[in-house]
């Protein structure tokens, strides 16, 4: 039952890409390029999403467990190190070039665009050369150090 | 500076509904299964099927399965909208890699950092919002006008 409510909600959090015109990359690249004509939608998607998860999640975690009484996963890093801004700075360029995030290039790729396919294949590679490469070599160096 | 709005293209009222909905999304799989919604995290761990028990592996399989079959559904009661994919595929590579490798060092992407995270007041997730937001700004300008 828990699997199929996971399930339903990916299916949700896909439609709601498709009805707000994110899973679009045109209409990203219509938001962030503002000296083009300006596309303001995804701003009304952080409007609409933003203030009622708030709400949701405050009374989640006020209850302190989940529907079955598991434990909550919650993020509890507070600490701002560089790699927080140097990385995002790295996606936000991304983000911007071909005009997908990591949810609608999943739409995208389920809606069979061979396209959104090739962009996933070097996302995952991405992901890899982050975890299994750049991530070890630090540790090496940070281990040299100590 | 004066921005010009596209009109024909901005959609308020269907951008506001599908953002209830991602809303609607995240706060389900937080209250049924514990998790934050954050699309890099999920497939980033994955990734990692090394330390991955398998537990941990199956929910992730079926929140990426539903969405991968969203617009399957869409097309039972509406028209699957065009999506224009218009970067070729150099540019497509290239912008997957720094996605994929971005999203992992920066701990997020914006389902992530700027859904969640603002909604539950991190200052951690806010800044790397606006990080991902002011070079998303200005790589789409020095893309699309400057080089």
């Amino acid at each position: 039952m828990q699997l199929i409510i996971v399930f339903t909600s990916g299916l949700v959090f896909g439609l709601g890409l498709i009805i707000s015109g994110m899973s679009n990359p045109q209409n990203i690249i219509q938001f962030l390029d503002i000296t083009s004509l300006w596309n303001p939608s995804l701003l009304m998607v952080m409007l609409g999403a933003i203030p009622v998860t708030t709400l949701g999640f405050y009374w989640i975690e006020k209850h302190h467990k989940t529907a079955y009484g598991s434990v909550l996963h919650l993020p509890g890093k507070t600490h701002i190190h560089a790699e927080l801004i140097i990385g995002s700075i790295i996606f936000g360029a991304g983000w911007a070039i071909a005009g997908f995030c990591p949810g609608p290039a999943l739409v995208a790729l389920g809606a069979g665009y061979v396209k959104a396919l090739v962009f996933i294949v070097a996302m995952i590679l991405g992901m890899l050369l982050h975890d299994q490469a750049y991530l070890k070599v630090k540790q090496y160096f940070l281990h040299q150090t100590n | 500076m004066i921005i010009d709005i596209a009109w024909h293209q901005f959609t308020p009222v269907a951008s506001l509904i599908g953002g209830v909905l991602i809303a609607l999304s995240a706060i389900s799989l937080l209250f049924f299964q514990g998790r934050i919604l954050g699309i890099s995290g999920i497939l980033g761990s994955m990734m990692q099927w090394q330390s991955t028990p398998q537990g941990h592996l199956l929910w992730r399989i079926f929140f990426i399965a539903g969405i991968l079959l969203s617009s399957w559904v869409y097309n039972i009661g509406f028209l699957m909208p065009i999506l224009q994919i218009e970067s070729n595929y150099s540019t497509l590579i290239f912008a997957g890699l720094l996605v994929g490798f971005g999203t992992r060092m920066g701990s997020g992407c914006t389902s992530g950092h700027a859904v969640c995270g603002i909604s539950r007041f991190s200052i951690r997730s806010l800044i790397a919002t606006l990080s991902f937001m002011l070079s998303g700004f200005l790589c789409a300008y020095l893309f699309f006008h400057g080089i």
